[in-house]
């Protein structure tokens, strides 16, 4: 999401609200992407996002191919550009890349002629989760009596120094208007995060959520114990999760967002997760698949691309 | 075969002479250095023109990766050796980073067998300080020393436990030998590919923070205090490793450094997009880093350039950031960046050819790098006005990952000799 424009970013988001639509008919179809191929190459297991991302593509008609490079060749020793050669000789497209290096897109957007979505480069981004998370709280807008992102305060929390969704939310939210908070401990927050990302960082919850109109959290995964990154997911939890009375510190209009998959009882109490008012962790999940169908319907339209690693 | 090298500007540093001269080579040796008038030149002398030159001693850089043995698909001896020329300099010192390392005398024989085929530059290798590079048991110093080791150095890691550095540094001085270190705590560092910074937070790459290498200088001019050895740092690179070798010189302490040109010139805004080729170890830093070094080199902290030159194989540099092999080649552009600092004001002609030539030299205690009656023939003639932009197609080494290519130049080696004989002409090679 770093480096686009105000213009471009609401160009994809009115273009996703468009196609939620299709998602609501009896029959889920347009004929917007026919004759389209579409590779869906992920070399990290996600179910979520690529399901997400073959579903934008079918419904949108174009050939849709997955391939989990996780198992096959990549544990045969072939490298990137080898995999992604072996596919552009099928003239894909588009293809929709997962990779766990930073910078894999940036690599491939060198050798390749297909358009290229990120749908997650290591730590780095994964822009079309900013664009549902984007679009999601504009769908609340109402309930927190705003009319736009602007002046809106958000804040992430957890462990935000490995996370891509925090990164391209920042840098999303920051361009739209909004201020943008990060929570968490000091052993979770990148370096010189302030100037990096700029957001205002916290390591008390209470003080962190205060006032916020949105409480975005992050998952906590299980090797930063190991690490030494924090002692315990009991203390992590006591701390930094995000719980009922944590939660009464942000605003009493504010909503509750989750990338998933959730850890309850990690980074997330159970009850707060599936608060039926403030929780709208699946209104994101079925906003993901308006988005990157937006983000599909762009590329193949051949403006320039969206959540493509654009090089000059 | 006798030449004479006519109305260049001869400089050299050691000595402080500078001025328009003419250069006699007799078997292999300078002869005399003078006004033709003065200098007896010898009749069947080939005659060079050198107006508008500039006539130094051959560059000397202590601190290149010859890759061989073990990594000829990197670059041989030979393949260096031909970059080396081609980059004015005639002497080099070589990590032991090979596959075997070099802890061994026959190692060390099998390196000076190849660089004396090739024949052209002359290789010093460095030996390891540890076995292996494992950095537990010393390395026969001694005998490695005889053999023809001229420092010893683990370069590509740092030797981390204490205890053995502080054996490395005492046993060292019955030999006098330098103890090199790339100074980087791997705890620190950890998986680390770039400078821990501002970019490294934007880009999502795990970071390297400076006190990797801070906190390692600092115990080791400790460990210099209590054991008088003698003691140099690799490739610096920060503020604060700069700031301690500084104290341990006021000190009086046997403490010398290099830096890499890579790290007076770029910044880690280099990597913006995750460009392979600005990744090495230690990594670029920030700009205040850069500032620091640029400063240290004007007060004479950093009295040496030296290239780190690493070259590696294009399947090593194109893939994932956090995958790519650490490491640029520099042995051809050495000069011309070198030459940077004097057009910059950060140091003036005799100071910089210094950090090239006598300098390095005198730290590994060899014969090189100075241009006076009666040494070595060992020569470099550039333009110091040519301008030209560095391409890595044109670049004459095995490997081509520069970090500098595209870049405008100023400064461009003609000629190279090696012992009196022509080991690189820019019209014909």
């Amino acid at each position: 999401m770093e480096g686009l424009t105000r213009e471009e970013i609401r160009l994809l988001l009115d273009t996703a609200l468009s196609l939620r639509e299709v998602n609501r008919r009896d029959i889920k179809k347009v004929p917007t992407l026919r004759g389209k191929t579409v590779i869906n190459l992920f070399f990290e297991n996600s179910t979520r996002t690529r399901t997400s991302f073959e579903l934008a593509g079918k419904r949108m008609s174009a050939d849709v191919i997955n391939i989990s490079a996780s198992s096959s060749s990549v544990s045969k020793g072939e490298t990137l550009l080898d995999t992604v050669a072996n596919l552009q000789a099928m003239n894909p497209d588009v293809v929709v890349m997962r990779h766990p290096e930073s910078g894999a897109h940036a690599l491939l957007a060198r050798h390749i002629e297909a358009a290229l979505v990120n749908a997650g480069d290591g730590r780095h981004e994964h822009p079309t989760q900013a664009l549902l998370d984007l679009l999601t709280i504009e769908d609340h807008l109402p309930q927190m009596g705003r009319t736009s992102l602007d002046g809106l305060t958000v804040a992430i929390c957890g462990d935000v120094l490995h996370s891509r969704v925090a990164r391209s939310n920042a840098f999303a939210l920051r361009t739209m208007g909004a201020s943008v908070r990060l929570v968490g401990p000091p052993t979770l927050m990148p370096a010189h995060a302030e100037e990096a990302l700029g957001a205002r960082v916290y390591h008390s919850m209470a003080e962190g959520l205060a006032d916020v109109d949105v409480v975005m959290v992050l998952r906590l995964q299980r090797e930063r114990m190991s690490a030494a990154y924090v002692p315990s997911v009991r203390e992590y939890f006591a701390f930094w999760g995000l719980n009922e009375s944590r939660l009464a510190c942000a605003a009493p209009h504010a909503i509750v967002m989750h990338p998933g998959p959730i850890n309850r009882g990690v980074e997330i109490a159970s009850d707060v997760a599936d608060h039926r008012h403030r929780s709208v962790i699946l209104d994101q999940v079925s906003n993901g698949l308006a988005v990157r169908m937006a983000v599909l319907y762009r590329l193949c339209l051949g403006s320039q691309g969206k959540g493509v690693q654009t090089l000059p | 075969m006798n030449i004479h090298i006519a109305a260049g500007r001869v400089i050299d540093p050691a000595s402080g002479f500078d001025a328009t001269a003419d250069v006699v080579i007799v078997d292999g040796l300078v002869r005399a250095i003078g006004r033709p008038d003065q200098i007896d030149i010898p009749r069947d002398a080939q005659r060079i023109g050198a107006d508008g030159l500039i006539v130094a001693p051959g560059l000397v850089d202590m601190h290149v990766h010859l890759r061989e043995p073990g990594y000829e698909y990197k670059e041989t001896i030979a393949g260096g050796s031909r970059a080396a020329a081609a980059g004015g300099v005639t002497s080099m010192a070589a990590m032991p980073n090979t596959r075997p390392v070099v802890d061994d005398t026959s190692i060390v024989g099998y390196i000076l067998q190849q660089a004396q085929r090739a024949g052209l530059a002359r290789v010093y290798p460095i030996g390891a300080i540890t076995q292996g590079l494992q950095g537990e048991q010393i390395t026969e110093m001694g005998l490695l020393q005889q053999a023809g080791c001229v420092a010893f150095s683990d370069d590509g890691r740092a030797v981390m436990n204490s205890a053995v550095m502080r054996r490395a540094l005492d046993y060292s001085r019955a030999f006098g030998a330098l103890i090199i270190q790339h100074a980087e705590d791997s705890h620190l560092s950890g998986h680390g590919c770039m400078h821990e910074g501002v970019i490294s937070s934007r880009l999502g790459l795990p970071g390297i923070p400076a006190v990797a290498e801070e906190s390692l200088v600092e115990r080791d001019i400790r460990l210099v205090e209590i054991t008088g050895g003698r003691y140099h740092v690799a490739h610096i690179s920060t503020s604060g490793a700069v700031e301690a070798v500084a104290w341990a010189q006021q000190k009086g302490l046997p403490v010398s450094c290099e830096v890499a040109p890579h790290h007076f010139a770029l910044t880690d805004a280099a990597v913006a997009h995750y460009d392979t080729n600005a990744k090495m170890s230690p990594p670029l830093r920030s700009e205040s880093h850069r500032q620091s070094i640029l400063m240290a080199l004007s007060k004479g902290i950093i009295t040496v350039i030296a290239t780190d030159h690493a070259p590696h194989e294009p399947d090593s540099k194109e893939v994932e950031f956090c995958r790519a092999s650490n490491g640029v080649v520099g042995l051809e552009t050495l000069l011309p960046m070198a030459l940077e600092l004097i057009r910059d004001g950060v140091l003036d002609w005799r100071r910089c050819l210094a950090t090239i030539t006598c300098n390095p030299a005198r730290l590994l205690g060899i014969q090189a790098g100075q241009l006076a009656e009666g040494q070595p023939a060992d020569l470099v003639l550039f333009d110091a006005e040519e301008k030209w932009h560095v391409d890595a197609a044109k670049l004459h080494g095995t490997s081509r990952n520069t970090c500098f290519h595209g870049r405008h130049v100023q400064g461009r080696v003609k000629m190279t000799f090696l012992s009196g004989r022509a080991v690189h002409n820019d019209e014909t090679d």
